[in-house]
């Protein structure tokens, strides 16, 4: 199955290029832990704004990674601009803001806008009503983290959406099903009331063609697991309701095209061969070395093989595969454009 | 005082002046003492943590201890390789474990973290029958058994208590979840009986047993208004099920708070280490300095940080930018069919090296900031580890004696 690809939206921009998601809106980004999961999501907010339109970029886990990633002080409960994205055929790119959203935040700002209970809303925080009532009522936090992503997404000023995308680093691969699934769960729950109404919002937009969310993994065994276990939970969890997206295969490294790696003999006439060309190269007599790198030869076959074999099972999942590099050093804002670069030469964004 | 800071009596030579040099962790020198009883590994998601906590129980059982591991989310085939086959919360013996090097043998067992199931025998341990069942039956205690934030790190806590206070093993290996932040593993328990044993949750449970009481009139309207705003946000029934299940509760209130300090206490216990298990890599390793100044600052025995899937090179006398310069020397019209071989291996010997010294600069950060944190360093595996030989040679590499060390290191 690949990817289904949407009639542009009349809403969203229409760009010249054509990308595997068109008339997504809300990208939720997943993955296991370790797989770069916050790189991923800003690099993709980038790659978004280059189409001009603004990005917001979401964490909802209370871990200030994106502040981290850009470089600015920890984000507050509010949309601030972090970065512009490059330019992109001479059209100015779209700038990408940053928000840190929490349950109680999220919880009081709500009470606020529906209620008018701003006052309410801080005695109630003091009293630790809200940590009480975010804490005990599974999924409560969870719809309220979505729901602020919903709010943005269709937020609208002078007619149009304020933001072109909002991409949200989600949770973990393990809970992700759970997380957005939470609007039915919830539902349940409250029976009647303001969140009832809420959770059905939420749910509406979140089961849209406008929402995909992307696995983030490794070319190792266990995030490729979870990657595969993640989008089958997902299809069963929602019935089919929560679009899964792209599959980002992060901190692939460099020159590692299939066709790269030379046949390998053996270790030891490889050795020896190799050691003929050594001295052909000014390296001198040294079988010693011709051997240690002949053996880092075949660890590199073997580590190879072993990848092939996860990016098969990665393709048979269905879900269209981007690769992006290893970037050897610390993640700094050229790092980021490098990553958002590939993700729109494969058409990811 | 930390175990680390006890350590640096015999610091290792440095390298060179300039350069932060870390004191090598030899994890044989803590398995082979006998006072040591916990060894706790945690790190953020994605290190490694499960597999070097079963590295470190099979080298232990190999060096002469009994040693039982207590994972909890291990990856299939590693699980299978310790014959695991369900989440069954029953240690079971791991076939296959051999006399070690010192020859002395010992016996390993491992279990995998049943966190619901866990709960429900601390529910069954100190309720009677009837109401036993009646929390167990209850829509609130379900939801926080199975997916309540920091259950699991409770549960792992507890299980952790209930297997040291079984004194069946003479030491404990115990991989902690895979919490967003390490940090989670040492909060979360005392989050979660602070949760239980709360006013808050009693208060609104049961506002009407409270009413009568003296003091407690004047803030009745108060407590209207809140429990108004509560039902309205999460709903009555809930707020039923929650009453329902605290009146159930009642008995076992205090219990909570009480076992999560009892293996707080454990772990700042002179027979624990605790070791910080990190990638090479920028977010594992800001989550591993963090994890350390906070058991510093709780003067809870760190034993040292394992620096695992390490890149090196069996050929590191050879430079990267000479290694890229030969390979150049190479192409060109005329050249033999082995030059292929060659160039493919130079150029892929200059990534490695340059990969190499990327994450030294990383490490080298840690231990600048960190300079009496002993490291040992775990190289890269080719493929992932899914049985007890790869586990040795895990093993092998932060044993500390060097011959080991140098052997997992090398080729």
């Amino acid at each position: 199955m690949t990817a289904p690809r949407r009639p542009a939206d009349s809403l969203v921009t229409v760009s010249v290029r054509d990308t595997d998601w068109e008339g997504v809106r809300l990208h939720v980004v997943t993955g296991k832990g370790g797989t770069g999961k916050t790189t991923v999501a800003a690099a993709l907010a980038l790659a978004l704004a280059s189409n001009g339109r603004p990005v917001l970029l979401m964490e909802v886990e209370g871990r200030q990674g994106i502040a981290q990633l850009f470089d600015v002080p920890p984000l507050p409960y509010e949309e601030r601009r972090v970065a512009v994205a490059p330019a992109d055929d001479g059209r100015p790119g779209g700038d990408v803001f940053a928000l840190a959203v929490d349950p109680q935040s999220a919880l009081i700002e709500y009470l606020e806008m529906f209620y008018n209970l701003r006052s309410a809303g801080r005695a109630l925080t003091r009293l630790g009503v809200l940590d009480f009532a975010t804490t005990i009522a599974p999924g409560l936090a969870d719809v309220l983290l979505t729901g602020k992503a919903a709010e943005a997404v269709r937020r609208r000023a002078d007619g149009r959406p304020v933001y072109g995308a909002v991409v949200m680093d989600a949770p973990p691969t393990g809970r992700i099903s759970r997380f957005l699934n939470v609007s039915a769960e919830i539902s349940g729950l409250a029976r009647a009331g303001p969140i009832r109404g809420h959770a059905e919002t939420v749910r509406s937009v979140i089961r849209s063609p406008q929402t995909a969310v992307h696995f983030v993994t490794l070319l190792e065994e266990m995030p490729v697991q979870e990657t595969i276990d993640g989008i089958t939970e997902l299809r069963e969890v929602s019935g089919g309701g929560i679009q899964a997206g792209g599959i980002f295969v992060n901190m692939v490294r460099a020159g590692w095209s299939p066709g790269a790696m030379p046949v390998l003999d053996g270790p030891e006439r490889d050795a020896q061969a190799l050691a003929v060309a050594l001295k052909a190269a000014g390296l001198g007599e040294d079988p010693e070395l011709a051997a240690d790198l002949a053996a880092e030869l075949h660890d590199e076959a073997r580590t190879r093989r072993a990848q092939q074999e996860q990016r098969r099972r990665l393709e048979a999942a269905g879900q269209p595969c981007y690769e992006l590099p290893l970037i050897p050093d610390e993640i700094d804002l050229a790092a980021l454009y490098k990553l958002a670069e590939a993700m729109r030469e494969q058409g990811a964004a | 005082m930390t175990r680390a800071a006890d350590q640096v009596g015999a610091p290792a030579e440095p390298r060179a002046p300039t350069r932060r040099v870390p004191v090598p962790l030899a994890v044989d020198r803590l398995i082979d003492d006998r006072r040591l009883r916990i060894i706790v590994c945690c790190g953020s998601g994605g290190v490694g943590k499960t597999t070097i906590a079963a590295a470190i129980g099979l080298r232990a059982a190999e060096r002469g201890r009994h040693v039982v591991v207590l994972t909890v989310d291990p990856a299939k085939r590693l699980a299978q390789s310790m014959g695991l086959t369900s989440l069954d919360n029953t240690p079971r013996l791991v076939a296959g474990v051999g006399a070690g090097t010192n020859g002395q043998a010992g016996s390993m067992h491992a279990m995998m973290l049943d966190m619901k199931r866990t709960f429900d025998e601390i529910v069954e341990a100190h309720a009677d029958p009837d109401r036993a069942a009646q929390i167990l039956a209850n829509p609130f205690y379900q939801s926080l058994s199975s997916s309540f934030a920091g259950t699991q790190e409770y549960m792992a806590m507890e299980k952790l208590g209930q297997l040291r206070r079984a004194d069946e093993w003479d030491l404990i290996v115990v991989d902690t979840p895979p919490s967003r932040s390490a940090l989670d593993f040492l909060d979360a328990p005392q989050r979660l009986g602070r949760f239980l044993d709360g006013r808050l949750l009693r208060l609104l449970a049961a506002p009407a047993r409270l009413g009568g009481r003296t003091g407690f009139r004047v803030l009745n309207a108060g407590f209207g208004m809140v429990t108004g705003a509560i039902t309205k946000i999460i709903g009555s029934q809930l707020l039923r099920d929650v009453q329902t299940f605290v009146s159930a509760m009642d008995t076992m209130f205090g219990g909570f708070r009480e076992r999560a300090e009892y293996t707080y206490r454990l772990l700042r216990a002179p027979g624990t280490a605790f070791l910080v298990i990190a990638a090479p890599e920028q977010d594992a390793l800001r989550e591993a300095s963090y994890f350390v100044e906070r058991l510093e600052r709780d003067g809870m025995p760190l034993g040292g940080l394992i620096l695992n899937r390490v890149h090196r090179s069996p050929a590191a006398r050879l430079s990267a930018a000479r290694s890229l310069a030969a390979a150049e020397s190479l192409q060109g019209p005329g050249e033999a069919d082995s030059a292929d071989l060659a160039i493919a291996a130079l150029r892929l010997h200059a990534e490695r090296m340059n990969q190499a010294a990327a994450e030294r600069r990383l490490a080298r950060r840690f231990t600048a900031a960190h300079p009496l944190v002993p490291v040992a360093q775990v190289p890269a595996q080719p493929e992932d580890v899914h049985d007890l030989d790869g586990l040795r040679q895990i093993g092998r590499a932060f044993g500390g004696d060097q011959q080991g060390g140098n052997e997992g290191i090398g080729r």
